[in-house]
């Protein structure tokens, strides 16, 4: 039947050149309102990038600009064979994944605690937003300073309280420099995973939940069968945004140990590549690589990402 | 068991809240008070710090920071508005593939175009020049707009779009009488969001400016001296800074998962 009905449509003879113009005319008038931000965006952001693969493939050091020219790959063998760049890239991977798990786990622990009922629920939810809201130059500072610093930092003094003066004192940064960035970047983006998987949770359906339970499920299989399959887009849009973020983390990194301690990360190295040593070349290499990493993540988070959208199409 | 649970919410959001909490405490002694061990939590309070702190000249960073931060959320709503507009309400064809196209831009790492807009900026004499910073601001927040612009213009009924458009009601009518009243409070929390993004930019600042142009944080990385005790003063400069994304931040407290998720979660 359908086929039938749509036949004379397709049959139609071709729309004589001035119609042509004027849909041709409608789709720009539509394109319109786009193209502004369109232009600026490929302007603003994809021009530089273009600019950094050419220059990656080039000779160049502001000390010495005399001597510029093609390099073909040999900032990209300087970038893998360089300990510096390629400490940094392990550090890169290794502080990304443990910022964002750890507060992942913690984010869904604070969600699981703030999806019930209690007494200043909306005073706990404010508190935890707190950390996420301080801005992240200014927390770091807070850290190194009011925290780990072994004289009258925080940490040390809450030491001397509870066991008295013969407490322990610890280097917090020198003596644990990673992991002492880790922390501080963990307080501020927990709350970050909290808010999504709270919002997950509270779009769970309610009428499954309660028709498991009295079926008798535990609350163990209500988490296990039910929470956990529902939650699991929200992880990984919480994951893969948080990753995006984190990996081009700079301010911690630059505030807490200004790199040192074998802390640097690929946007600080890159960022000290060309600040201090002024080898062009080999920073816009690094840059390089620190895009191809990115685009492997971003793939992924696309993917979350479009899955959410074609959900809420559907509905 | 009940209570148990609700205690351990509350005990969860004491720990995290506490450095926040010691920051204004510290903020508000004195500086031998706030650098002793144990701390001295009972310590006279004192409003010396912020004296200090605003004796130092904060106000050029503080309003670099203010005009790069709100240039850029102004510019940033005036194409990512009728962006979202020709990407949900009046759809362009490929609407989706333009939409991941905005995205993908996001997630490419800053720091990897950061030496050609360094170069760029040194050639056109655009160093040290809060403009560049606008710039620089409303590409990282784009992306971030149109996609909750977007989330927020889907949710205009097409049914009273079309209705308006039977009953003869022309675009300008259309936009104010049905479009705006659902997207105000969206434009409001994506303003909240584009501003608190641009106000906490390092990286860009650091390089991109000097003397002149140089934003509030960047100040506060030069605020820590290596004389004498300034702890207290420290802390009340991150107090003043951060004071203007708590408040952003509280204030759109309900969208701020939905601007931070790009739309993606409700």
């Amino acid at each position: 039947m359908t086929a039938v009905r749509e036949a004379p449509t397709q049959a139609e003879p071709t729309p004589p050149a001035r119609t042509g113009q004027l849909a041709a005319a409608a789709r720009w008038a539509r394109r319109a309102p786009l193209l502004p931000a369109l232009i600026f965006t490929i302007v603003v952001t994809q021009l530089p990038f273009v600019a950094t693969l050419v220059i990656s493939l080039m000779r160049w050091n502001s000390l010495d600009p005399a001597d510029r020219g093609f390099a073909g790959l040999d900032n990209y063998a300087a970038v893998f064979t360089d300990p510096d760049l390629r400490s940094a890239i392990g550090v890169t991977a290794l502080l990304t994944a443990t910022v964002v798990l750890v507060s992942l786990v913690l984010g869904l622990g604070l969600a699981l605690l703030l999806d019930r009922k209690f007494a200043g629920r909306g005073v706990v939810r404010t508190m935890l937003i707190a950390p996420f809201l301080v801005v992240p130059v200014a927390a770091a500072l807070l850290w190194k300073h009011a925290l780990y610093n072994p004289e009258y930092g925080l940490l040390n003094g809450v030491l001397t309280w509870l066991f008295g003066d013969d407490a322990p004192q610890p280097e917090w940064i020198s003596g644990m420099p990673l992991l002492a960035v880790e922390a501080s970047l963990v307080w501020q983006w927990t709350p970050f995973m909290m808010l999504i998987l709270l919002a997950g949770l509270q779009s769970r359906p309610q009428d499954a939940v309660e028709a498991a339970r009295i079926d008798g499920a535990t609350a163990w299989q209500v988490f296990r069968y039910l929470t956990l399959p529902h939650l699991r887009q929200y992880l990984e849009l919480g994951a893969l945004l948080g990753s995006i973020y984190v990996v081009q983390n700079f301010d911690a990194v630059f505030t807490i140990t200004s790199g040192g301690l074998g802390t640097a990360n690929l946007p600080y190295t890159i960022y000290q590549t060309f600040y201090q040593a002024h080898d062009y070349g080999q920073a816009s290499a690094a840059g390089v690589v620190v895009v191809v990493g990115s685009i492997v993540i971003a793939t992924f988070a696309l993917r979350v990402v479009s899955s959410l959208l074609r959900e809420e199409v559907r509905a | 068991m009940r209570r148990l649970l609700g205690l351990a919410a509350w005990a969860a959001g004491l720990l995290f809240f506490a450095p926040v909490a010691w920051m204004v405490l510290t903020s508000l002694h004195s500086e031998s008070d706030a650098a002793t061990n144990p701390p001295s939590l009972a310590a006279p309070i004192t409003f010396d710090s912020y004296a200090e702190f605003f004796d130092s000249d904060p106000w050029p960073p503080l309003i670099n920071s203010l005009s790069a931060s709100i240039g850029s959320t102004v510019l940033v709503l005036l194409l990512a508005i009728p962006a979202a507009y020709a990407l949900s309400i009046k759809k362009v064809e490929k609407w989706s593939d333009v939409l991941f196209f905005f995205l993908s831009t996001k997630m490419l790492p800053v720091v990897a175009g950061l030496l050609p807009i360094y170069l760029v900026a040194q050639y056109t004499g655009m160093l040290d020049n809060i403009s560049f910073l606008v710039v620089l601001y409303t590409s990282m927040n784009l992306p971030i707009a149109v996609w909750l612009m977007r989330s927020f213009l889907a949710e205009v009924p097409g049914e009273i779009l079309e209705a308006a458009a039977l009953d003869g009601a022309g675009l300008v009518t259309t936009l104010r009488r049905v479009v705006a009243p659902v997207a105000m409070p969206g434009i409001a929390a994506t303003s909240l969001i584009c501003f608190i993004f641009s106000w906490n930019e390092l990286l860009f600042a650091r390089v991109l400016t000097g003397v002149v142009a140089g934003t509030a944080p960047v100040y506060l990385t030069g605020f820590v001296t290596s004389q004498g005790l300034f702890l207290a003063k420290v802390c009340a400069a991150a107090v003043v800074v951060s004071l203007p994304v708590l408040v952003a931040g509280f204030a759109a407290q309900d969208k701020l998962v939905q601007g931070l998720s790009l739309g993606a979660v409700k």
